[in-house]
């Protein structure tokens, strides 16, 4: 089953929650209101912008392949359009139904000395390359001695709730990944940082698996530079600045996070936003430093709360920032369930969830 | 089956008697499936064989029918013949695992792809007709009748949901369009107590099991009264009492585990198999041949039925695999296998009541390549006008439609008129549009019901959340949809 972002088409009362999630940042509003922009950037929404950053992988490395399950056509995100027909069906192609395989495929690639970029369709279908993931493209490099490595290993696959997808197209399977060690995990939270964090990830030199806010493919929209430009890895974001309380988040999760920021703010509660951008290896300074500043922390994650990555997150800052804790530290996540259809809205870590969550840690 | 016949008495059966010598193996194998019948007397018109499918040329000679009709059944025999070259180093051979491989001087590789395509096996042409010769399971009136009855109320059930999808009244739906024989003549070949292993596209195996058109509906609206409790995707059916393993939308997850249930059938000495479906693009997963493979070692009753319908969402078989399609890749693991017309319901009805009998009695796997196309497009949330041509599709949809070719047959026997087609469907259709509007007004599972079936019975985190999450509901109603209750 596939479901491409433009069927977002929900009935009744769910429409208000998808409307709820639309992105919008300080900085984003802000620079939506320069309509006419400056050249050399377009306003353009988050799939175009991972279109733009394929192309420029693809045009200035001649060593670059793009490749997955339907990638040929231009994927069923449109992620890839246009770029088998610009770069050639050597270099964009469809690869059979099998994601070890696609996997697999793309470790060898990248062992040869090339940028393989592959694409699994949904992050709920990684799972059968989990193997060719955890036990291969993580440990070539160490196990080899660094004679070989697979670090022009790029995965990039849709993840996240969209509103109507149940189980198996809705899921946030990012902390399985995190605990391996040798892969770097990454999630963009609008077009412009995926742009330049893509281009990161595939210029890295370790393999890394990229996830894409599926919900944001069509509803994100941002003002992105047309040049080739890379955001850094493992370098946390402070994206708003706030004294009471530090929130952590990456992805989708962060459009929710500020909407909440912003409630708090109406109650006379300054939150400081940190987008982490780089799960593993994820920039601890940023989250102490901020840490330091406010004395609380608010984790918020859609991946179910047990054993998500807001739990290494909340046990770190605990060794770290012990004496300064002022209130336990608050996961506002994902339940501990399969995700569900019918009762998404009630599994989904909320904008009130997340302000209920604020205050009562702030007034802990 | 065997019942069915018996209650026909409209029709006459030929009983055949095939000569061993020419069908040694069968006659073997299916002394007790004296039902098959062979046409002998319909003429044929050679032009109607023109389609997309290779067929051998043999069938083009109507005067051959003898030839046919023991052709067909080769493959199964190939196996044990040996090639003539070799036999002149049959003494220089060496005890292998698996048994005496024998030496050869010539430096030769096997090719990678036979030198003619493995033939299709198919009972009536384009226009319904039978083809002069071809051997098949009778089929009784009423089973006839009741099979396109099922492929009507598929392609409506198709038509009225795919058309609630579009007006936003169900979210998600696929259709089963150009498929609709694949799906009806295998379930009517089996009985109840086989089990299936569906992926998406066999809502019609599960039709013809009873599944009411009600519960279709109650799950595709995901309310109350869905045995999924509104968890999954609207498509995902299941059902216990049908035997009928509920959709996962993973592919080729299934067929591990069919084979796994087969296992169990023949554990427990019973007269059934386990029968899974998946696609073209299922067979690249590695699940497909782990399920082949570990089919044929455990000797499991399993019948794994693949549609090939030439396309996996938007990626042509031609860059799905560069076998001749699925079949051959049984032989690759030691499993019988057969291609089969997969437009024409007579022809998979008798390969798979075949299937049926090999799997249970002998033991053992049996593969099916059905032949196809998705008519349709993937899914509601695709357009396949982008990557493949109108004309390919208008052509599946129009020249070679299995619900057609099998109206001009059961039509030419006298069993279904115009009257009749005209009033099932409008029945058909009022039940369908009753169904949906029943569904739409049940109310959607309680909030329970998000928590439970996690485990046996919840355990304590899932009992603190629910416990925190009905607080949160509480002071922001605002927030959930009033249509769930809590
Ligand atoms: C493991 C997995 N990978 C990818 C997908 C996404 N997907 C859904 S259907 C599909 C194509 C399936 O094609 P095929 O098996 O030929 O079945 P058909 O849709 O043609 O009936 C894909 C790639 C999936 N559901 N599961
Ligand atoms: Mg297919």
């Amino acid at each position: 089953m596939i479901f491409m972002a433009n069927s977002l088409k929900r009935s009744g009362n769910l429409v208000v929650s998808i409307s709820k999630r639309c992105y919008s940042t300080t900085t984003i509003s802000q620079q939506q209101q320069q309509q006419s922009s400056s050249a050399g950037n377009a306003t353009v929404n988050l799939f175009t912008a991972i279109n733009q950053a394929l192309h420029i992988a693809l045009e200035t490395d001649p060593r670059a392949y793009l490749f997955g399950e339907d990638v040929g056509f231009g994927g069923v995100f449109r992620c890839t359009t246009g770029l088998a027909d610009r770069f050639g069906k050597d270099r964009v192609f469809n690869t059979p139904l099998c994601e070890q395989g696609i996997v697999g495929f793309g470790i060898g690639l990248a062992a040869m000395g090339n940028r393989a970029i592959a694409e699994i369709q949904f992050a709920d279908y990684i799972f059968p390359a989990f193997d060719q993931i955890v036990n291969e493209a993580a440990k070539f490099r160490y196990r080899s001695g660094n004679q070989f490595n697979c670090g022009g290993l790029t995965i990039r696959t849709p993840y996240g709730a969209v509103g109507h997808g149940g189980h198996y197209h809705s899921q946030s399977p990012e902390a399985f990944f995190c605990h391996v060690p040798g892969l770097k995990v990454v999630i963009p939270r609008s077009p412009q940082q995926a742009k330049g964090l893509l281009l990161a990830c595939i210029r890295d030199p370790n393999p890394t698996i990229f996830f894409e806010p599926k919900w944001l493919y069509r509803l994100a929209v941002e003002e992105v530079p047309d040049h080739d430009y890379m955001l850094p890895l493992s370098t946390a974001e402070v994206i708003r600045e706030g004294s009471d309380i530090t929130l952590v988040g990456w992805g989708a999760q962060l459009a929710v996070m500020e909407q909440a920021c912003a409630d708090a703010e109406k109650d006379g509660i300054s939150c400081e936003l940190i987008d982490l951008k780089t799960l593993i290896p994820w920039d601890k300074e940023t989250v102490e430093a901020s840490v330091r500043k406010t004395g609380k922390l608010l984790v918020s994650h859609e991946a179910p709360v047990t054993g998500g990555f807001g739990a290494e997150i909340a046990a770190s800052i605990t060794e770290s920032c012990f004496l300064r804790l002022e209130a336990p530290i608050a996961r506002v996540c994902g339940l501990d369930t399969p995700f569900p259809l019918v009762f998404e809205p009630f599994y989904m870590p909320t904008k009130n969830k997340i302000l209920d969550a604020i205050k009562t840690t702030v007034n802990y | 089956m065997a019942i069915w016949f018996r209650r026909s008495k409209d029709i006459t059966i030929h009983f055949k008697k095939y000569n061993l010598g020419l069908l040694g193996f069968f006659t073997q194998n299916f002394k007790s499936s004296s039902f098959f019948h062979q046409f002998g007397n319909s003429s044929t018109s050679p032009t109607s064989f023109n389609g997309n499918f290779r067929i051998p040329k043999y069938i083009l000679f109507p005067n051959s029918p003898p030839l046919f009709s023991f052709r067909r059944f080769e493959s199964v025999e190939a196996e044990k013949q040996i090639d003539s070259e070799d036999q002149e180093h049959d003494k220089q051979a060496l005890d292998f695992p698996g048994g005496r491989v024998t030496f050869t001087s010539h430096l030769r590789f096997l090719s990678e792809s036979p030198e003619k395509r493995i033939h299709c096996y198919r009972i009536l042409d384009d226009n319904g007709q039978p083809i002069l010769g071809s051997n098949f399971r009778q089929v009784s009136k009423e089973v006839a009748v009741k099979m396109y009855n099922h492929m009507v109320t598929l392609q409506i059930l198709d038509t009225i949901f795919y058309e609630a999808q579009r007006q936003g009244r169900i979210s998600f739906y696929v259709t089963t369009n150009g498929e609709e024989a694949i799906n009806i003549a295998s379930a009517a070949a089996l009985t109840m107590d086989d089990i299936i292993f569906p992926q998406y596209r066999e809502p019609g195996v599960l039709l013809w099991r009873g599944f009411t058109l009600q519960e279709f509906a109650n799950q595709c609206f995901g309310n109350k009264s869905d045995y999924g409790k509104g968890r999954q995707m609207p498509i995902h059916y299941g059902s216990k009492k049908l035997n009928y393993f509920t959709v996962s939308s993973t592919i080729a997850t299934q067929l591990p585990q069919a084979v796994g249930a087969a296992y169990s059938l023949k554990m427990d000495k019973k007269n059934a198999c386990a029968v899974t479906y998946f696609g073209d693009g299922g067979t690249s997963e590695g699940d497909f041949h782990a399920a082949l493979n570990f089919a044929a070692v455990t000797e499991a009753p399993v019948i794994f039925i693949c549609r090939n319908n030439g396309w996996a969402i938007s990626t042509p078989t031609s860059e799905q695999f560069r076998s001749d399609g699925v079949v051959v890749k049984g032989q690759a693991y030691g499993i019988r296998s057969i291609r089969v017309d997969g437009n024409d319901t007579l022809a998979i009805y008798s390969a798979v009541c075949e299937a049926r009998e090999m799997a249970i009695r002998e033991h053992r796997p049996v593969l099916i390549e059905a032949l196809t196309y998705r008519v349709g497009h993937h899914s509601t949330s695709d357009d396949s006008t982008k990557y493949r041509s109108a004309n390919e599709i208008e052509h599946w949809k129009m020249a070679r439609d299995p619900v057609t070719r099998y109206r001009k047959w059961i039509g030419k026997k006298g069993w279904w008129t115009d009257n009749e087609e005209t009033e099932l469907r409008s029945n058909v259709r009022k039940e369908i549009m009753q169904a949906i509007q029943v569904a739409e007004k049940v109310e959607k599972p309680p909030l329970m019901d998000l928590f439970t079936d996690v485990y046996d019975c919840p355990p304590p985190n899932l009992c603190e959340q629910e416990g925190l999450l009905r607080e949160t509901v509480k002071k922001h109603p605002q927030d959930y949809p009033t249509d769930v209750p809590v």
